[in-house]
Formats: C-alpha cells, sequence, structure tokens
C-alpha cells in the first residue's frame, strides 16, 4: 500500500500542478483575488503530495520492498541503514524525484512566506514554478517512474553502484539539487516579471536572497562533489573538467554573476533587464545539466543512467523552457522599464565587469564542454576537451576578475574613485609583493608562474581585509572604537569580505596542489619503505577483511617523518559481490591543509601491490576556500535589512552619467 | 479496499486545496506592494545613517533616489485596477479542480498504476519464504552463506544451476564462474556457464557464449551440450550448412539413446538437414534439456507434462509474460496438442490486449511460430 499510495500522491501532484499551471494565470489576467490565491493552497499541497510520495519511496528503500522495481535494482537487503536511505536518489528514478520534491519545496516557501510580494506577481511566480514542476511530473511518470513494481519479487536486489556507497552521496545530491532547483525561483520571478511586463521594487528584493541561498548550496554542492571524487575514485584528482562537472560549474558562474546583478538591482534598481536575462540564463543552465547528467549523452565516470527516450524527453523540456523564455525576454525585455544610471567607475560598474567576466568564463566552459558533444553528433567523430583547453581560456578570464574583486567593495556607488580604492589598496598590494618574492626565494628556481599566483591569492585575501579595515577605520581611530564600528557593521559586508577572501584561499590551494604535488607510483611488498615529501612509509602488511555487503583487502602503512612515527595509514580495495564491483577506498592523512593520500592498485602474482602515494601541499584549502565563501553568502543571507545603496552625491552635475542598460 | 479508501481522501484534499481559496470571499488581501518596500527602504535609510554605516550627504542622495521612485510607484498604483471577484470564474476554476483531479490522478494512475500488488518488504517477504517457498529460501541461504564465503567451489556449483533454472540468469552466469574459479574447470561446467550466458542475452548465442562452449569441447570433444550450442551459433550466424554438419556429426557419434536426440534432430530439420530416421520429437526448452538427460522415456514424458502445466497455471496468475505464453504455445504444438496450444493463444491475446507494445511481441512470436499469418 505504501508503494501504491506513493504512485498516486506523485500523480496527484501532478494533477495540482497543472491547475496551478493555468487557473493563477487566468485569476491574474482577469484580476480576481480568489483565483491568484489558488496557487498558493496548490503550490502548499503539492509540496504534501510530493513530500509524501518521497517518503514513500524512502521508506520502500529502507524496508527493502523488492516488489518495487527501482529498489530491487538499487538496493540490497545487506546495505547498511544509511546506503539505504541515500541510494534513494543514487539512481536516476529517485534523484529525478528528489528533484521535483526540492522544485515543490521551493515553490511551497514561496507560497508560505510570499505575503508581502504584490499579488499578482505571487500567482505568476507559483504558475510559472507550476509549469517547471508539470514538466517534470511528465517525465518521471512517463520514462522514470520509480513506482513500477515487480509482480514476483525477487528475494534479493541487485545493490547500489559500489562507488556511490559513501557518505558523499548523502550529502553531495542533496545540496546540488538545492542550488540547481534553486535557481528555478529567480527564474520563475524573471518569467513572471516578463509576463506582467513590469519589474518592481518588491522583485528586487525577492530575487536576491533566494539567488543566494541556491548559491550556497550550489557552491558547497560542487566543493563536496569534489572532494568526494578526490578521495572516492582513488586518483587523486579534485576536479576533472568532467562535462559533468562542467554541468555544475556552468550555473555557478552564471548564478555568481546573477548574484552580483541582483545586487545592484535591489540596492540601485539598475541593471533589471539583464538581471532577468541572467536568471533565465542561470536556470537554463541548471536544465542543462540535469540535462546531460540524466540524459546519458555523456560517457563519463558520473554517468550511471543511460536510456535514449529519457534524453529525448528532458531534450523537449530544455527546448520548451529555455527557447521559451528567451522568445519571451526577446518579445517583452523592451517593454521593462530601465533602470538607474551610473558612471563607468562606480561599484555599478565593478560588477558589471564582474558579470561580464563572469559569464565569459562561463561561456568558454559551455563550449568547452558541448562542442565535443555538437562534433560528435554531427560528423561522428570523438575529441575530447579537457584540462589544457580550460587551462588557456578560463584562466586568463580569470586573473583579471580575481584582480579586480578586491576594487569592487572599496568604490562608492553611482560615481566610485578608482585611484582612492587604489590607494587603500596599497597595503594589499604590498602584501602580494611580499608573498611573490618569499615564494620566489624559497622555491628557487621552481615554477615561475606559481609565485605569481600566490601573490594574487594574497591580494584577495588581503584585499577582503583591507575593505573591512577600512570600513571600522582600524589604526586611524582608538581600537576599542574600531571594534564596536566592526560589531555595527552590516552582516552583508562580513559575508563580502569571506565570499571574497574564500576565492584567495582557494587559489592558494590550487596553485600549491598542482605545482608541488610530489608522488610515488610503484609495487610494494611487505616491510618495503616509500619515501614522499620527507615521510616514510612502510607497508606493514596486508589483511582481508569481511564488511556487511563487501569484502575487503587492508594495507597497513605506518607513516615515520625523520624517525618519528606520525600515524597508521589504512587504505583497501573492496570487492562487492553482488555487483561484482570493486571499489578503491584511498587513505588521507590530514597534517595541517596538506594531506598525504595512499590508494591501492592491483596486486601482482607475486604479494607485491600497486601503490599510488602522494603528497599534497596545502591541498585543504581548495575546499575551505569554496566553505568560506558558502559561509560569507549565510552571514550575508542572514541579514535581512533592507538594502539600501546610498549613491555618492555628485560634485558637479556636468559629470557625463552611463545608462544602466 | 483500503487502498481506494486511501486514495479517496487523497483526491478529496487535493480537491480541497484548490476549493478552499475560492471560497474565501475576496479580502482585500492584496499582498505587498511597490510603495511599502521603498516606505521601508527610507526607514533603513535613517538607521544606517544613526548606526554610522553611511553619512549624512550619502543619507541625502539615497533619500532623495527613493523618494522620486517613491512617487512614482504611488503615481502608478493608482492607475492599476482594482483586485475584483468574479463569481462565473471561480465557478469555472471549481468545475476544473472538481473534475479535473479526478480525471487526470485515474487516468495516469490506472496505466501506470498497480493497485492490486501490496507491499512486500524484507520482513514480510522471509517469513512467507519458510512456509510456501523452501526453494526459493533455501537459495536466499546459500547466497547468503557464499556472500560470506566466497571461496566455497561446492556452494557455487550447487547453487549455479538452480539459479539458471529460476531465470536468474545474470547471477548464474556469476555463480558458474566463482565454480569454475574455486571448483575447477570442467566441460559441463563450460557449457552450463555457456547456456547461461545465452539465457542472460535471450536466447543469442554471444561471443561470450560461445567462447565458453568452445572451451568446452575443447576439453571434452563429445560433450553434448556445447556441440549442441555451437551448432545452434553457426545458425544464427547464417551458416546453416555448418550448424547442419556439426549436428549430423553429433546424431552419428551418440548413443542411439541419447535424451538430447529429439532435440538434435528437430533442430537439424529446421535448418534443413537430412535427418537419419528415427522420431521427430518435441523441442524442450532448453534449460530442461540437462535435467532431462539422464530420465527414461516415461520419466521425461511426465516431466514435460508437469512442466507444461506448471508453466500454464502460472500463466493463469500472472499474464504479462509474453515469452511465457508463448513457450506454452511452442510446447503444445510439440507435445501435438494442436487445440490447447489455439486455446492458448486466445488465452495470451486477452491476457496482454491492452499493452500494444506485449501484444505486438506476441504477435511476432506466434508468427514465427508458424500457428497463424
Amino acid at each position: 500500500m505504501i508503494a501504491e499510495s506513493g504512485h498516486y500522491a506523485l500523480v496527484l501532484a501532478l494533477a495540482l500542478a497543472l491547475i496551478q499551471s493555468i487557473v493563477p494565470i487566468v485569476g491574474a489576467r482577469w484580476r480576481d483575488a480568489a483565483l491568484m490565491n489558488v496557487a498558493r493552497s496548490t503550490a502548499l499541497a503539492q509540496l504534501l503530495f510530493v513530500g509524501a510520495s518521497f517518503a514513500a519511496l524512502v521508506t520502500l528503500h529502507v524496508t527493502s520492498d523488492f516488489s518495487v522495481a527501482n529498489v530491487y535494482e538499487n538496493s540490497h537487503s545487506l546495505k547498511p541503514l544509511l546506503y539505504k536511505i541515500t541510494g534513494v536518489w543514487g539512481n536516476h528514478e529517485g534523484s529525478m524525484l528528489l528533484w521535483v520534491s526540492i522544485l515543490a519545496l521551493f515553490g511551497g516557501l514561496v507560497a508560505a512566506f510570499g505575503n508581502n510580494l504584490p499579488l499578482s506577481l505571487r500567482a505568476h511566480v507559483l504558475a510559472v514554478q507550476a509549469w517547471v514542476a508539470s514538466a517534470f511530473y511528465l517525465f518521471i511518470l512517463i520514462t522514470s517512474n520509480p513506482f513500477l513494481r515487480l509482480a514476483n519479487p525477487p528475494l534479493e536486489g541487485r545493490d547500489l553502484n559500489p562507488v556511490l556507497q559513501d557518505i558523499g552521496l548523502a550529502v553531495h545530491p542533496p545540496m546540488l539539487y538545492l542550488g540547481y532547483v534553486g535557481f528555478s525561483i529567480s527564474f520563475s520571478f524573471a518569467v513572471a516579471a516578463l509576463l506582467e511586463g513590469k519589474i518592481d521594487a518588491a522583485w528586487a528584493r525577492w530575487v536576491r536572497p533566494w539567488t543566494l541561498m541556491a548559491w550556497i548550496f550550489l557552491t558547497l554542492g560542487i566543493a563536496m562533489g569534489s572532494y568526494w571524487a578526490y578521495y572516492e575514485l582513488g586518483w587523486g584528482g579534485w576536479w576533472f573538467w568532467d562535462p559533468v562537472e562542467n554541468a555544475s560549474l556552468m550555473p555557478w558562474l552564471a548564478g555568481t554573476a546573477l548574484l552580483h546583478s541582483a545586487l545592484v538591482m535591489e540596492k540601485r534598481n539598475a541593471l533589471k533587464v539583464w538581471t532577468v536575462l541572467l536568471s533565465i540564463l542561470t536556470f537554463s543552465l541548471s536544465l542543462l545539466g540535469t540535462f546531460l547528467v540524466r540524459s546519458g549523452v555523456l560517457t563519463s565516470v558520473h554517468a550511471f543512467a543511460t536510456d535514449p527516450t529519457r534524453g529525448v524527453f528532458i531534450l523537449l523540456i530544455l527546448f520548451v523552457f529555455i527557447g521559451g523564455s528567451l522568445s519571451l525576454y526577446a518579445w517583452r525585455a523592451p517593454a521593462l522599464k530601465q533602470g538607474g544610471l551610473f558612471a563607468p567607475i562606480s561599484r555599478e560598474g565593478a560588477l558589471v565587469l564582474n558579470n561580464l567576466l563572469l559569464t565569459t568564463a562561463c561561456a568558454t566552459v559551455f563550449i568547452g564542454t558541448l562542442y565535443p558533444l555538437a562534433l560528435e553528433v554531427l560528423t561522428g567523430e570523438k575529441i575530447s576537451v579537457g584540462a589544457p583547453f580550460f587551462n588557456f581560456t578560463f584562466a586568463p578570464l580569470f586573473v583579471p576578475l580575481l584582480l579586480a574583486v578586491p576594487f569592487g567593495p572599496l568604490l562608492a556607488w553611482k560615481r566610485g574613485d578608482l585611484l582612492g580604492a587604489a590607494q587603500r589598496l596599497m597595503v594589499a598590494g604590498i602584501a602580494a609583493l611580499v608573498a611573490i618574492a618569499v615564494v620566489l626565494a624559497w622555491t628557487y628556481g621552481g615554477a615561475t608562474l606559481a609565485p605569481l599566483a600566490i601573490g594574487l591569492a594574497a591580494f584577495v585575501i588581503m584585499g577582503a581585509l583591507c575593505d573591512l579595515a577600512e570600513r571600522i577605520a582600524l589604526f586611524r581611530i582608538p581600537l576599542s572604537l574600531s571594534l564596536r564600528r566592526a560589531r555595527g557593521l552590516p552582516r552583508a559586508t562580513w559575508g563580502t569580505a569571506f565570499a571574497h577572501a574564500g576565492l584567495g584561499v582557494a587559489l592558494i590551494g590550487i596553485v600549491c596542489e598542482t605545482t608541488w604535488n610530489s608522488e610515488y607510483i610503484g609495487s610494494m611488498k611487505p616491510d618495503d619503505v616509500a619515501k614522499v615529501a620527507g615521510y616514510e612509509l612502510r607497508l606493514d602488511g596486508l589483511n582481508p577483511r569481511q564488511g556487511p555487503n563487501f569484502r575487503e583487502m587492508v594495507a597497513q602503512f605506518t607513516v615515520t617523518r625523520d624517525g618519528d612515527k606520525v600515524s597508521v595509514m589504512t587504505p583497501s580495495k573492496r570487492n562487492f559481490t553482488t555487483r561484482g564491483a570493486s571499489t578503491t577506498e584511498a587513505a588521507l592523512l590530514t597534517r595541517g591543509a596538506s594531506q598525504l593520500y595512499i590508494s591501492l592498485g592491483d596486486t601482482s602474482a607475486d604479494g607485491a601491490i600497486a601503490v599510488r602515494i602522494y603528497h599534497k601541499p596545502l591541498v585543504l584549502m581548495i575546499w575551505w576556500g569554496p566553505v568560506l565563501m558558502a559561509f560569507g553568502g549565510m552571514l550575508s543571507l542572514s541579514d535581512r535589512r533592507l538594502r539600501v545603496g546610498a549613491p555618492k552625491p555628485a560634485k558637479s552635475a556636468a559629470r557625463a552619467l552611463q545608462a544602466a542598460e | 479496499m483500503t487502498l481506494w479508501f486511501v486514495f479517496a481522501l487523497m483526491t478529496v484534499a487535493a480537491i480541497f486545496a484548490v476549493l478552499w481559496p475560492l471560497s474565501r470571499r475576496g479580502r482585500a488581501d492584496s499582498g505587498g506592494s511597490e510603495v511599502v518596500v521603498y516606505r521601508d527602504q527610507l526607514a533603513e535609510i535613517d538607521r544606517d545613517m544613526a548606526s554610522g554605516i553611511i553619512g549624512a550627504a550619502e543619507a541625502d542622495a539615497a533619500r532623495i533616489e527613493i523618494s522620486r521612485r517613491l512617487l512614482a510607484a504611488a503615481d502608478q498604483s493608482g492607475r492599476d485596477a482594482p483586485v475584483t471577484g468574479s463569481l462565473t470564474l471561480r465557478r469555472a476554476a471549481a468545475i476544473v479542480a472538481l473534475v479535473g483531479v479526478p480525471v487526470i490522478a485515474s487516468g495516469f494512475y490506472l496505466a501506470l498504476g498497480s493497485p492490486r500488488l501490496g507491499d512486500f518488504p524484507l520482513v514480510e517477504r522471509s517469513r512467507v519464504a519458510d512456509a510456501n517457498q523452501p526453494l526459493a529460501n533455501l537459495v536466499a541461504q546459500v547466497e547468503a552463506h557464499l556472500e560470506k564465503n566466497p571461496t566455497d567451489g561446492r556452494g557455487w556449483t550447487v547453487l549455479a544451476p538452480v539459479l539458471s533454472r529460476l531465470g536468474r540468469y545474470d547471477d548464474a552466469v556469476r555463480a558458474y564462474r566463482n565454480a569454475i574459479t574455486y571448483a575447477g574447470e570442467t566441460a559441463d561446467r563450460r557449457a552450463d556457464l555457456g547456456e547461461a550466458l545465452l539465457g542472460s542475452a535471450g536466447g543469442v548465442v554471444t561471443a561470450d557464449a560461445k567462447t565458453e562452449f568452445e572451451r568446452a569441447v575443447a576439453l571434452n570433444g563429445d560433450d553434448a551440450k556445447a556441440n549442441y550450442f555451437l551448432g545452434l551459433a553457426a545458425e544464427q550466424d547464417g551458416r546453416k550448412a555448418d550448424a547442419a554438419a556439426l549436428w549430423q556429426k553429433m546424431l552419428a557419434k551418440g548413443p542411439s539413446d541419447a535424451p538430447w536426440r529429439p532435440l538434435v534432430q528437430a533442430a537439424l530439420v529446421r535448418v534443413g538437414g537430412t535427418v537419419p530416421a528415427g522420431v521427430s520429437a518435441p523441442a524442450l526448452p532448453d534449460g530442461a534439456m540437462a535435467a532431462a538427460k539422464d530420465m527414461s522415456e516415461a520419466d521425461r514424458g511426465t516431466m514435460i507434462q508437469g512442466m507444461v502445466d506448471r508453466l500454464a497455471t502460472r500463466l493463469k496468475t500472472n499474464g504479462d509474460d509474453v515469452d511465457g505464453w508463448l513457450r506454452l504455445v511452442r510446447a503444445y504444438l510439440v507435445m501435438g496438442e494442436r487445440d490447447k496450444a489455439i486455446s492458448a493463444q486466445a488465452d495470451a491475446r486477452q491476457a496482454v490486449a491492452n499493452n500494444a507494445d506485449r501484444l505486438r511481441q506476441l504477435n511476432e512470436g506466434l508468427k514465427n511460430l508458424g500457428l497463424d499469418g
């Protein structure tokens, strides 16, 4: 009964979404309050039903009900409880159900907390939300139904892909989906604004926090995914420019641009039309990401779902929503009210520069990801665009962006003073030069670009601190007064500083890991010793062990440095009988921000085992950076003040102002 | 019954979600407006200035800007049409909900759902298994045992044919491989592995399966199963002459009372080879051949009859299995019971009539059996 009730709840959610797609729009057209309010209760009811449906699927997985095909194919009665639960979204059907559940959650949030939105705007937003939801309910019910049954339930399930049997699966997909789907809110707002033909202040006040929330989740989701790939896949890499990774990076880049342009819109009432376009693009890229991952057009480490009918269906959704919203934009955008004016050198100007660079970076990733696909479709030729392409295109775009980051917050709204900002950044510049000199001296004769990159990172971090110091007038007024001012600073300001500093932190990690990474690859027998980066690793022995649904071969290494025992590391190789698959469990030893990493290869006939040992200096900073960014985002999100960007008053009326769009 | 009651309750709840706002008389709930936001912004500027975040000059500039927008917004909202309520529209919406929700929901659910299937969680299943499914339960026990002692070659050897007969070919393939690894390689095991591979490929002799049969023949040139399937491989490749030659050699060399004789003869007829004098008798389903190997003629007849009856009973309760129907019809045909075959054919058509895909599959299969055109 649980399975069938869950199925029926999903079908009811579709029925409600279809009503929610039409009735509120009709209501808005004829200005009928009751009809417009239907959107609200249906959105909440939809959330209830999808939630029930999702809960039903989780229950089925937990109780190992193999009469449900989805459970049979992806679960096993011996699997630990955690993986029984995470296995729900570790497969195509379940992950799509999670996708729509989150979509319904966001719709429900707008319905529940949208009291201060104009009635017709809320009706439009929820209706657009319901269009997206209807499309995906249909997709799930027709091509990827998780509630299909087996008349003769098998005794045992086929188990979950062993690579996915990891705590990472509990966190990464939900986070990523909260990010992807979160952008649907700004998309719905954008389309609603286009339908209504106006963007008002309430619109602007709403879009930024929702975008910010989605952005925080996406940032954490990507970082988490990267760390998971790092320790689970056993290659020691953390970013492969894999199409699936790019699929999540593109919405992140567009979303970051959107975040900044939404800020300009909320504070200064400018860049409205551009923000609408970015909202559409960001969610379109999220949909594209879903398509790339879910249709199976890519063959990559992540692609575990393949079925052409699904691909065609998602492609159709993609065309309807992206094509439709962009056509609507082309048709209605000219009718939207133009926003405020500002000079090219101003906070707004800096944010426009940020937007330009981010969207261009996003475009390069887009090309690098889709060009090979397009080429394969057209000519049948298979090429792969890898790290070299992205290093040559993406990096040159990020360098000016990072150089500009510290300047932005120091410029005044409407008209800024670049020279003044540069003077205030003097300390950061000096710190950067010192960092370059120190690193150059330390690694004399080594890489030349790396010290410069470290200098850039130092500039970004110090720049963020300079901005804070400037605001609390550090060293210019007594310290106690400065501290009082620091307490009085809006949390949004702290958020900006943390997020920008996070960029620098991540950059340091990336540069150190790629430049000064040392490794040992070879085969070892018991009592052999490998030397890596000053550490000595002795292989004590290999022991078999029985896990709940796997057997593993555990190698024990004793790590010493200068004769002192540091720790014991136990990497292993696991064999999952049900799927006949094996996974490598790397062992990680964290020393400060650096890590030792051991992963096992195959055993040879003479009892030796292939071993890869890496020393990765400051590698953890790669993930601390995004965490810091997300923390900054949360600080900013918790700041519920109204945002007003007070303009710098004009000194002379003769100064020419630039139109916002 | 409870299930339909739950469905009805859920449907009512869904309809209620639509009707509830429609029933509320148009309160002046017009939501927030632009004017309110600008007023709040003006208040925020005062607070910012008081806490020293912005200077007086900036505050003044901001106030002027916002006031200008506030005036424009107030002007605009005065011109907007007031929110109204139309009884006709509400009634129309209510009808859409009352009719639409049940129609859409039942339409989709009846097409996709399986309302007659109850839940079957692990706990309940193992309890049922004790009473009614000793074989299945036994298999599960052996599997659990092998999960923990994967090097038990004898265990794999016992399990593999059972899995193969249960139709769990993929698992059977793995079991045979393990049996070969841990209990040693024999021609029989290789041939059985090939047969399981064939089963998992839906009856097609894949390259993998063919390799296994060839290994079996290399180990024992007279292995009947391997030789028969190598012939089948040749037939499927379109090399009918090779197939016929192989099978003729088998018939010539093999003992005269070999249980596989009728099968090979039937196959030989199929590819157009000449059959030495003898009975042209039933082609058994592949899985049963191994079992029928060591039986007397009478026993074999009983066994076949029993199998066919079991199949017929199973199909009566679950008619979705197109392959099962085809097997049944074929079995009746080879047993010479044409009337039963025709009635089974009618039953099959009826059972899968509501699924176009299966019906097509069934018709194609029937055509191949030569029952109708």
